[in-house]
């Protein structure tokens, strides 16, 4: 049924720390893989090897620019690239959920996944229309709604090893910026992160509810602060030529004509 | 978003055939006999054509039936159930009227009750939508039931009335246009709250700007095709210009014009029901194609 849990004992949720991303898209790549080879319809695409190619996929990473505003300390601050991956975010309130007109989507009492019931999906589209943040996507091929099922086909897999019962984002990545875990529980591992680190919701103001957070990411360093136990050894060694170049650089200087800034003892 | 011509054939033909069949059903004009199978026939086609074209843009049309079970949370489930509700109270009223002279009004009220719950549920299916705040309006649902009695009027032959309604209809589009220009900024989403990057979250990071700089995939996808629709949006003053004129307008002008000849009045008339579907047809192109979906902040693209 499509009346949301009005609690649910557990939310399985990601942690997804935006410091830490390195834009590798391996979460990408490990999802479709894994989900085009286990639960419901496979992940299709179009025209892959053509002109046009596109496809589903349940996990998507964009890349933003920020540019932090010029401080006195930093009048001229370098721009900080960030790599946001973006998937199912499996909302408390999700509007995907109570949309649906046959009872497909529904969302675990027991643990707090959001999932699509293929056989019941008539292919409407009109739970990827309520979702803010694109979570859900159309298989063409199929005909039915797919989203990111928290690899609910491996967290409670006997079969597989213990280490492997993680979502395949969180297996694969490479930085670890990807954690795993009950964001219901305020004594667990992801929650104690969230707090730390001042996990944020994305789009709080459409009253979804997220579970999964997001860590933003942390401030540069200020390198100035810092001392160079090179600098010694890096500091040129003479700052005004002598003998022959020091006399060919005053003849030059001595000769009409412009002379640019760096010409004079090589030190501005 | 996309404009997918079947959700706007739908929505044009349903909303027409269901105003007519709301003055039927309320007994304007009061027909019976040959002349009430002809009224009918032209409000069923209209709704249940609209509800066929409807099932086109699904993925898996034959599942359609299971749409009806969800009505406790899902408007397109409500809109389901008053759709074939109001068809078979209608069609029983029709029956009465056609083959046995009679007129059933208690029947025909409720017809006309199921028939605008019909309309306005079918606008609740976007209006719920916070991801679209140019539908996300108490607006929207005037909008489609204004303009669903002013057509109903015009083929129900209710002249005086179809007047005034026209108006009201094409006032009421007005102000949705108006109200819906500024709806996206004033949703307050941004790319800031749509990320949590540089800005509301954090003294640090006050003053920041962020924009897009890659997108997941150098190809199109799903997300792109069916929310971030752009073409058109340029003739969007044209179109609006012509939607007003066609579909409120000229009807008008075409009932206030002072006929003799039974004739060309009955000509007149059908000018001003094919211009008016022409303009409510352009009106629900734009409906589609200039809503913008927030997750196109995600895309650079709002």
């Amino acid at each position: 049924m499509t009346e949301l849990p009005t609690n649910t004992a557990k939310k399985m949720g990601l942690v997804i720390d935006l410091d830490t991303c390195v834009g590798c898209h391996a979460c990408v790549i490990s999802c479709k893989g894994w989900n085009t080879e286990n639960y419901g319809a496979p992940l299709s695409d179009q025209d892959a090897y053509g002109a046009d190619p596109s496809g589903t996929f349940l996990n998507r990473v964009h890349s933003f620019e920020v540019q932090p505003a010029a401080t006195p300390s930093q009048p001229d601050p370098a721009a900080q690239l960030i790599h946001f991956p973006k998937s199912c975010l499996h909302c408390e309130d999700a509007p995907c959920v109570t949309v649906c007109p046959t009872g497909a989507s529904y969302k675990r009492i027991e643990d707090g996944i959001v999932l699509v019931n293929e056989d019941n999906c008539i292919g409407c589209g009109l739970c990827a229309w309520s979702c803010p943040y694109g979570a859900r996507e159309l298989d063409l091929a199929e005909g039915v709604m797919k989203k990111c099922t928290l690899c609910v086909d491996r967290i409670y897999n006997d079969n597989l090893p213990e280490v492997d019962r993680v979502p395949s984002c969180v297996r694969s990545c490479p930085a670890g910026a990807r954690h795993f875990g009950d964001l219901g529980d305020p004594n667990s591992e992801v929650s104690k992160l969230v707090a730390d680190r001042g996990g944020m919701d994305l789009m709080p103001e459409m009253g979804t509810k997220p579970v999964n957070k997001y860590l933003p990411p942390r401030p540069k360093d200020q390198l100035e602060e810092q001392i160079d136990v090179l600098a010694p050894l890096l500091a040129p060694v003479t700052e005004t030529p002598g003998g022959f170049l020091g006399w060919l650089d005053k003849a030059l200087d001595r000769l009409p004509g412009q002379t640019s800034d760096q010409s004079s003892g090589g030190q501005a | 978003m996309h404009p997918a011509p079947s959700v706007i054939l739908f929505t044009t033909l349903s909303g027409l055939g269901f105003g007519l069949l709301t003055f039927l059903g309320l007994g304007y004009p009061g027909v019976t006999g040959w002349v009430a199978f002809v009224f009918y026939a032209i409000a069923y086609a209209l709704a249940v054509g609209g509800l066929l074209a409807s099932t086109f843009h699904l993925g898996r049309p034959e599942r359609a039936l299971k749409a009806f079970s969800q009505w406790k949370t899902s408007w397109l489930s409500r809109e389901g159930l008053c759709a074939v509700a109001a068809l078979m109270v209608m069609g029983l009223f029709a029956l009465g009227a056609i083959f046995l002279q009679q007129d059933w009004r208690l029947l025909g009220i409720l017809g006309a009750a199921l028939s605008l719950a019909t309309v306005f549920t079918t606008s609740m299916i976007y209006t719920q939508l916070k991801t679209i705040p140019r539908w996300n309006m108490a607006l929207t649902p005037v909008m489609f039931l204004s303009v669903s009695l002013a057509g109903g009027a015009l083929l129900a032959g209710k002249e005086s009335w179809a007047i005034w309604l026209l108006l009201l209809a094409g006032a009421v589009q007005l102000a949705y246009w108006g109200k819906g220009d500024g709806a996206f900024a004033a949703s307050g989403t941004t790319m800031k709250t749509a990320t949590g990057l540089g800005g509301n979250l954090g003294a640090k990071q006050s003053g920041a700007t962020v924009r897009a700089f890659e997108p997941p995939h150098t190809g199109s996808n799903y997300l792109l095709r069916e929310f971030v629709y752009v073409v058109g949006r340029k003739h969007a003053f044209k179109l609006r210009a012509i939607a007003l004129t066609l579909g409120f307008a000229l009807p008008i002008l075409f009932l206030a014009l002072p006929m003799e000849n039974l004739l060309i009045k009955h000509l007149m008339a059908g000018f001003a029901v094919l211009s008016h579907m022409i303009g409510v047809a352009v009106s629900r192109w734009l409906f589609f194609a200039q809503a913008e979906h927030v997750v196109g902040l995600y895309y650079g693209k709002r």
